[in-house]
């Protein structure tokens, strides 16, 4: 554990984000006011009318910890974080975008320029072939700045810059991150590789424990719009995905508490590396069918496998690093 | 062209922006370049998800607005499956919509494009943002609003599963009653945020609409457009969140279009531009005209000015009056001038807060029946409603598996980002002149895009 300064210098900062991981901030409330008494904001968009070149003019390190959030889906955003990574001491992947790619890392399932083509060309309100690309160098107006280039895959920040800590979540509760940012301010800084959150997987401060079986068998797996479960009883064991089994606790089994599975938003716990993979291996444990037949409706009775456990962590695969389709 | 300022990035707005100027030999402007870089690409890797998921997953487009991409999800889910939902679902729904909007304008009001007006009469150099703004308002002020945002999100969480991402929306209704031991917190928090609202109207009309830089920028006609508005009316032709159809009028305040949301695709067309990530909507019987105002340009506004502006007027008593205020005080309508989105805002944050409160009293919204389940086979599901920022469309078509096999996603921001853009520009124009260029005439032209409150991350999802 080391030290800071008296009044910390701390910045916040998004790459491919969606604003969420700010509300976790501004969701601070009342006790952002006093954040700002005890520490020196230096940047955060969001909030602040600072510049780029604001942050390109401090020294090599004086920001004590910048909280950066978002994937690397830009050839800006690396460059943007790398010259975070030279500024602070501390940096802290904020939120599951930045720890693992999020949602948008499902874009890895294409290529950018299907990417591209679908939102530029083919969605309905467009449907023409020949609608420009955003980064169209024939037909780029002088006027215009230079447009940031899509990477070839999104990433997680850690396929950028070296991280010292991650705070899962999509966003992480503010609860985290009040605790994380007061023991900053106040000098404790968390040890390199630390995550904020549980240990252990959901499952153990889920509501619905008390009824998970030790053993599921499960022969159709049910969609949601298919029955009404029972909203006492274990997602699981009714036949319902729910990832909660290798998914980190923390969040208070926000959605667990809304009558709704687990999506795996906090990551993988300890135990596992690649989070479809474990996934996909619980998922296997559960299935009971007789032969190869039965097995095979079983599996095909999941709805979009990619998607649904790799929902928030493809990037961060082995399989997510390039380009499937 | 031989002078050129970056303002990179743009600040206190949801995303990613930046706003290039190229001055000429005199030092006037040549040319203002409004870039969004910024693209996530949801049209594509939506594709071949399960539907039932679209309303979680399409919220992730933006972590401000998430409770607008889950309704009109949820909603284009119920058309999808043809599904009607139980009066207590919509009950739900509908309060966690509103409460979300009323937290959600308070965001804007205080800690995004606010300030720009609350803080910045008194003294040019003084920064320009949520701290300054609780110094100018006052701590018991500051903390009311602030806390009052803490406890109808709170709200929401309890409702929805989590104010930061709600969960609770399926096809036919929601995941979970409200408990009736959650009623009196209910009402109790809805009466709350009235009194604030009432409270921040009486601030607004006493510190900030007779003083600078508002009232001077508010009748400025160069933060003004001649354009077209749209917005949903309900059956009266009042306001509304939550469903109703969508009404267009022309600059000069008569109506061009009514239509249900399904028909959008006869109404409305995108635009793509090299340069920018950003996809500007425009109306397709007129056309794009390029970025002009007037009745020619296919321009058109949303959000809370235009809603207002193509409304007859607002359900509820206190927000009506401040409605009439409003247009009695302008002696227009529609109403043009971009900075009057700041007054407007705060008119629907007091008819939020009043709708909160009858939805608070109302017996629906403790009903535990609250999902039917779908018995039709899906093929294509159209949802609306109206998202702070403005209307906001999914549109999504699925095999009979209900997998998704193309979506569409018209969001808020992208049917203001010609005007945007246009709004910049003429900022620019008038205020950079003979070459002079200081931190607070950018400031000034920074104004023209935050009284939309745009949502940059929505624009290029």
């Amino acid at each position: 554990m080391h030290t800071l300064a008296d009044k910390p210098k701390l910045a916040f900062y998004w790459c491919a984000g969606c604003g969420g991981c700010e509300e976790s901030i501004i969701d601070l409330a009342e006790r952002l006011l006093s954040l700002h008494e005890k520490a020196d904001i230096v940047f955060w968009p969001v909030a602040l009318d600072a510049r780029h070149r604001d942050v390109e003019a401090l020294k090599d390190g004086e920001i004590d910890a910048v909280f950066i959030n978002g994937a690397i889906r830009l050839d800006a955003h690396a460059k943007r974080v790398k010259l975070l990574r030279r500024k602070a001491r501390l940096v802290l992947a904020h939120g599951t975008c930045a720890h693992m790619g999020g949602v948008i890392g499902l874009a890895n399932l294409h290529s950018t320029r299907q990417m591209l083509e679908c939102a530029y060309r083919q969605v309905p309100t467009l449907s023409d072939p020949n609608s420009p690309l955003p980064g169209d160098a024939d037909k780029m107006p002088p006027e215009a700045p230079l447009l940031p280039d899509l990477l070839p895959a999104v990433l997680p920040l850690e396929k950028i810059i070296r991280v010292d800590a991650v705070i899962p979540g999509c966003p992480p509760p503010p609860e985290t991150m009040d605790g994380v940012i007061e023991d900053i301010v106040h000098g404790h800084l968390p040890e390199k590789g630390t995550v904020f959150a549980h240990r252990k997987a959901l499952c153990h401060e889920c509501p619905l424990r008390s009824s998970k079986p030790e053993k599921i068998e499960i022969t159709h797996f049910k969609r949601l719009f298919e029955i009404h479960w029972d909203p006492e009883v274990c997602f699981l064991s009714q036949g319902l995905i729910c990832l909660g089994p290798v998914t980190r606790g923390g969040c208070k089994a926000r959605c667990l508490q809304a009558n709704m599975p687990c999506r795996g938003c906090f990551g993988p716990t300890e135990k596992v590396d690649d989070f479809g993979a474990g996934a996909m291996a619980l998922i296997a444990s559960m299935m009971a069918g007789k032969d190869e037949s039965e097995l095979l409706e079983t599996v095909e009775s999941i709805p979009d496998p990619a998607g649904l456990f790799y929902r928030y962590a493809l990037a961060a695969s082995f399989l997510g690093k390039g380009v499937l389709s | 062209m031989n002078r050129r300022i970056l303002i990179d990035p743009i600040t206190r707005l949801e995303g990613h922006g930046k706003i290039d100027i190229r001055l000429d030999d005199a030092g006037n402007v040549a040319s203002v370049f409004f870039q969004v870089p910024d693209f996530k690409g949801f049209e594509k890797f939506c594709q071949g998800r399960a539907a039932e998921e679209m309303p979680t997953l399409t919220q992730k487009i933006c972590g401000v607005c998430p409770t607008a991409h889950h309704i009109a999800g949820v909603k284009a889910l119920d058309d999808l499956f043809g599904v009607t939902p139980p009066k207590a679902a919509q009950t739900i729904r509908e309060l966690m919509h509103t409460a979300f909007i009323f937290e959600d304008h308070l965001l804007h009001f205080f800690y995004l494009g606010g300030p720009d007006i609350l803080v910045n009469g008194a003294a040019q150099d003084k920064p320009c943002n949520v701290f300054a703004a609780v110094e100018e308002v006052g701590k018991a002020m500051g903390d009311r609003i602030i806390r009052i945002r803490k406890k109808v999100r709170a709200l929401n969480a309890l409702i929805s599963g989590s104010a930061l991402y709600p969960v609770c929306g399926l096809p036919g209704g929601v995941s979970k009653p409200v408990a009736q031991t959650s009623r009196e917190r209910i009402v109790k928090t809805t009466a709350e945020a009235l009194e604030v609202a009432i409270q921040v109207l009486n601030f607004f009309h006493e510190k900030v609409e007779h003083r600078q830089p508002f009232k001077q920028q508010h009748n400025d006609p160069n933060f003004s457009l001649q354009t077209y508005y749209m917005g949903l009316v309900d059956q009266k032709g009042h306001v509304t969140f939550y469903d109703g159809k969508l009404r267009v009028i022309s600059p000069a305040g008569e109506t061009f279009a009514l239509f249900p949301a399904q028909a959008y695709l006869q109404h409305l067309k995108e635009r793509t531009a090299a340069g920018t990530y950003m996809k500007p909507l425009y109306l397709k019987k007129i056309g794009w005209k390029g970025y002009t105002e007037g009745p020619d340009s296919g321009l058109y506004r949303v959000g809370p000015l235009a809603r207002l502006n193509v409304a007859k007027g607002m359900s509820t008593p206190l927000a009506q009056l401040e409605y009439e205020r409003l247009f009695n005080a302008v002696g227009e309508k529609p109403a043009h001038n971009t900075q009057l989105y700041h007054w407007a805002r705060l008119i629907e944050v007091l008819y939020a807060a009043e709708r909160m409160v009858a939805l608070s009293h109302c017996d629906d919204l403790y009903d535990s029946r609250v999902r039917r389940l779908p018995t039709h086979s899906p093929s294509e599901g159209i949802g609306v409603c109206e998202a702070p920022r403005g209307t906001l469309i999914h549109h999504y078509q699925t095999d009979e598996r209900a997998i998704v096999q193309r979506l569409n996603l018209l969001v808020a921001t992208q049917n203001n980002a010609g005007a945007i853009c246009l709004s910049v520009e003429k900022a620019a124009r008038s205020l950079i002149r003979n070459g002079i260029v200081t931190d607070h005439l950018l400031h000034q032209v920074e104004m023209a895009y935050r009284a939309y409150d745009p949502c940059l991350a929505c624009a290029t999802h």
